[in-house]
């Protein structure tokens, strides 16, 4: 009696451990990024946030340009990602025949398998030429001349840049969003599916208006998933971006990531401030990626308000 | 069934068959249900009463492998045509299920859900509409201070009754009740039996269970079915008390199932 109780009191002191690791892991990292960035947040304080200029030789460091990239790519493939994502998790569990199910799920999930740097040489071999050669001037030419969307559009047909890193990110984000999409479709109840076909529903409204409320916690963890991969790819964008440093208002330039930044120059930075930058970038990553995880905390607590379970 | 009322068929089932992919689970059912009564499908788990119930809204072509032959007429019109809408077809015939499903939705939006689909309702004739049908579910007095709350904030019984509101909502021709109350406790079950028998004033209602004291209490003609035939129909006074059949009164005495 006494043995078991001893050892329940070791079990439940080991798993408490690791609990902990797992949070003193975050706030020591946390700690030794403040601690890296210092030299740099001292000499250029807030103007770190706002500045373009990236140069070595003269010591003058700024964060935007990298911080415009990272938002940019992972918000062009998230943009492309969650209707494709959507069609295919929708496709698996509502329409396919049940043949076709099973292999079309498990090319899915191998899709996800794929080590980032093959999306990478892929991206910069084969996509990003067949991109400027038949995709990119019919853009320039088309959306170009267009009012306020226009300039995201404009420039030279290089195949490489933000759009081509946001669609080889979105690309790599997809089996993520699709595979958690369809298991959370799957566990709807059919008895529930079957009520609002039952009223003389389509597919689309019984998806719309039953599916997806019904799912949207799932719903939206499987695209944070996917956006929490977007904003920390380094491979594949680094292959495809550009590594530019330099603002554009158009996705067809090159640019940079926070990411590729730091892969590219961590080995070739000299100097403590140089350094000290690049660990600030790395600090603001963590900061996006925190902040961007518990606004869409927030937003669907303030959905599942609003849709009345807390009266 | 009271002997004034005039009985007009409503719902004409002919050599009905069903297969689940090559077993045949329906085998040449014909008869006639009654419009404004109340018809009780009872028999032992398995028998076919649920999925005789379902090839009514052909709710079974949602799955690939199941099909039906034979004939089910409408008000004259067979259902099981090819030709006919599946979509506009539900609409006529309100379906509610084993257990309550209420949609991820207020409980307004549950009701209107159904009704927004095919009508064009002003949100005066909406807000009537709701009213309406929460009222014939006897649940209008018990939600009328919390239309906006969620749907599943509900108990269970209330639920049911919420999922009878959305059927009703629609203005079905015909209501379907699939074992309705065998998710639910007595009080609850009483309530909703109350209910079937306030509907049939103005809905003809088919009803699944597995409860023969149920089936006697709130149907007029019930349906005897075992093994995928139907083995005898009748008004439901006749069939608990004096069964042409043998197999009947085995089943309704408890001898057997």
């Amino acid at each position: 009696m006494k043995r078991h109780n001893l050892l329940d009191i070791l079990f439940r002191n080991v798993t408490r451990l690791s609990a902990f690791i797992v949070l003193m892991l975050l706030l020591a990292i946390l700690i030794s990024l403040v601690i890296g960035s210092m030299p740099s947040i001292k000499t250029f304080g807030l103007k770190f946030l706002a500045s373009p200029n990236w140069d070595p030789v003269s010591g003058d460091f700024g964060a935007l340009v990298p911080v415009i990239g990272t938002l940019a790519t992972s918000a062009i493939a998230l943009l492309i990602a969650i209707p494709v994502s959507f069609g295919i998790a929708l496709f698996l569990t509502e329409m396919s025949p049940p043949w076709l199910r099973r292999p079309l799920g498990v090319a899915i999930e191998l899709l996800a398998g794929i080590p980032s740097i093959i999306y990478g040489m892929w991206g910069l071999f084969v996509f990003a030429p067949f991109f400027a050669d038949h995709i990119q001037p019919w853009l320039i030419q088309k959306l170009g001349p267009l009012p306020i969307f226009g300039p995201l559009f404009q420039g030279i047909p290089m195949g490489i840049g933000m759009l081509t890193a946001g669609i080889i990110l979105a690309i790599m984000v997809i089996p993520f969003i699709a595979s958690v999409m369809r298991d959370v479709f799957e566990v709807v109840p059919t008895l529930l599916k079957e009520s609002a076909y039952g009223l003389g529903s389509t597919t689309w409204e019984v998806v719309w208006h039953v599916v997806l409320p019904y799912t949207k916690i799932g719903v939206a963890g499987g695209i944070m998933l996917g956006l929490g991969r977007a904003l920390g790819e380094t491979m594949a964008v680094t292959f495809v971006i550009g590594n530019a440093h330099q603002l554009s208002t158009s996705l067809l330039m090159p640019g940079n990531s926070i990411s590729s930044a730091l892969a590219n120059e961590f080995n070739e930075a000299v100097g403590e401030l140089y350094t000290s930058a690049l660990v600030e970038l790395g600090l603001i990553l963590f900061l996006i990626t925190f902040i961007i995880l518990s606004l869409a905390r927030y937003m669907l607590h303030v959905l599942t308000k609003r849709e009345g379970v807390v009266a | 069934m009271s002997t004034d009322k005039i009985i007009t068929p409503k719902l004409i089932v002919r050599d009905l068959n069903f297969y689940y992919g090559t077993e045949r689970a329906l085998k040449d059912i014909s008869f006639t249900i009654p419009e404004k009564m109340v018809t009780a499908f009872i028999g032992p788990s398995g028998c076919g009463k649920s999925t005789m119930l379902r090839t009514f809204n052909r709710m079974y072509e949602l799955y690939p492998k199941q099909k039906a032959t034979g004939e089910i007429f409408l008000d004259g019109e067979n259902i099981l045509d090819k030709k006919q809408d599946l979509n506009t077809l539900r609409a006529k015939i309100g379906m509610v299920f084993q257990k309550p499903t209420p949609f991820p939705m207020s409980i307004y939006e549950n009701i209107a859900f159904g009704a927004k689909l095919y009508e064009n309702l002003s949100r005066h004739d909406m807000d009537e509409r709701v009213e309406w049908a929460l009222r014939k579910a006897a649940l209008w007095t018990e939600v009328k201070d919390k239309l906006k709350q969620s749907g599943t904030s509900l108990s269970g019984g209330q639920q049911q009754r919420l999922c009878i509101a959305r059927a009703i909502a629609v203005k079905p021709k015909i209501l379907l009740l699939d074992e309705p109350t065998s998710a639910l406790d007595p009080i609850s079950t009483a309530h909703i039996e109350k209910l079937i028998d306030e509907l049939k004033a103005e809905f003809t209602i088919v009803i699944v269970t597995h409860n023969m004291q149920q089936a006697a209490r709130v149907s007029d003609c019930t349906a005897y079915i075992y093994m995928g035939e139907l083995i005898e129909f009748g008004e439901t006074r006749t069939i608990f008390t004096n069964p042409k059949r043998k197999a009947t009164e085995d089943y309704i005495t408890g001898r057997f199932g």
